[in-house]
């Protein structure tokens, strides 16, 4: 996996942890895994396709979930609350959406799709046909997971078809 | 988060009505909830492009906020569908995906202006100011080519 297109999100989750938690992120591991992905907590993907193809998911423990819903709701959560599964996704969304709009704005065309929430079953089968590389962040609230795994097609630049996200 | 000066209808002086179209319910909350400390109400929430045409035409907002990425229908179409009927209508795109090919659509399309997200309340304070202070019929640069008159 080009390294150049990894930088993007963790430049983009950076921003927005810190934008939202007004201190830093700093990166704590970096890992491959070819197999099965196992869910650290709650976990959401977000799909894409185009001249880049593949999908992140964005996975916390759901005590680091509930307490970013308090920094985005602003107010006390509880980590029980319906709208904490809610943050996961939405937080994908903006890590995700930032860091393609910093590669689309270089040139690579793509299609993103709206985020999911994922249970371990869908969690065992995306992993299992590709390499993935997590990146480990340590932040005010605990650990928070990237997990890339993509592909670049140099030949696809018109192609803008959409996929289901999963 | 500082008191924003309330905002209001240009003809009445009425709270200005927002239609908030997302497909996250913490993302509709979180702009209901900052759209309220500017004085607005919210008279309407959608969570799809197709749903937010119908809610449109129930209640007749004063602005959109509109996300991009959605199930069903996406944003732009969602755009392009209200301004096709409601040419006065003024629509504000806040979506994490932000790249220029995006934004010119959604111009195109009949939206005013864009916010990425995260939003910051300052930030769609002004242009939620800006936007309301547009006559109507104005359209911003760029935006008049790709309009249905």
């Amino acid at each position: 996996m080009k390294m150049d297109l990894i930088q993007p999100f963790i430049g983009s989750l950076d921003t927005v942890l810190a934008e939202m938690m007004k201190a830093p992120v700093t990166i704590a591991d970096v890992t491959m895994e070819e197999e099965g992905y196992r869910r650290k907590g709650l976990a959401a993907v977000v799909g894409f396709k185009g001249q880049i193809e593949g999908r992140i998911i964005l996975d916390m423990e759901p005590s680091a979930a509930a307490k970013i819903a308090e920094y985005m709701a602003g107010g006390e959560v509880d980590p029980a609350e319906s709208i904490v599964p809610e943050t996961v996704c939405e937080l994908a969304n903006m890590v995700i959406g930032n860091a393609v709009t910093q590669l689309n704005d270089r040139g690579f065309q793509f299609r993103v799709f709206p985020p999911a929430l994922l249970t371990e079953d869908q969690c065992a089968r995306i992993g299992s046909d590709s390499e993935a590389t997590i990146l480990s962040f340590d932040t005010p609230v605990g650990v928070v997971h990237l997990n890339i795994s993509m592909r670049y097609h140099s030949r696809r630049s018109g192609e803008r078809q959409p996929v289901a996200v999963g | 988060m500082k008191p924003f000066e309330p905002l209001a209808r240009k003809r009445d002086g009425q709270p200005v009505r927002f239609l908030i179209v997302d497909d996250s319910v913490f993302a509709r909350k979180s702009i209901t909830k900052m759209v309220e400390t500017f004085g607005g109400q919210v008279a309407g929430e959608a969570g799809d492009g197709l749903t937010a045409i119908t809610e449109y035409g129930r209640t007749n907002p004063d602005i959109v906020l509109m996300d991009i990425t959605m199930p069903q229908m996406e944003g732009i179409e969602a755009v392009e569908r209200i301004v096709q009927e409601h040419p006065d209508a003024r629509v504000v795109m806040v979506s994490s995906v932000g790249y220029q090919e995006n934004i010119l659509a959604a111009l195109q399309k009949g939206a005013r202006h864009f916010v990425q997200k995260p939003v910051k309340p300052e930030v769609l304070y002004e242009i939620l100011r800006y936007v309301l202070n547009e006559e109507p019929a104005t359209a911003p640069v760029g935006a008049s080519e790709g309009r249905t008159p």
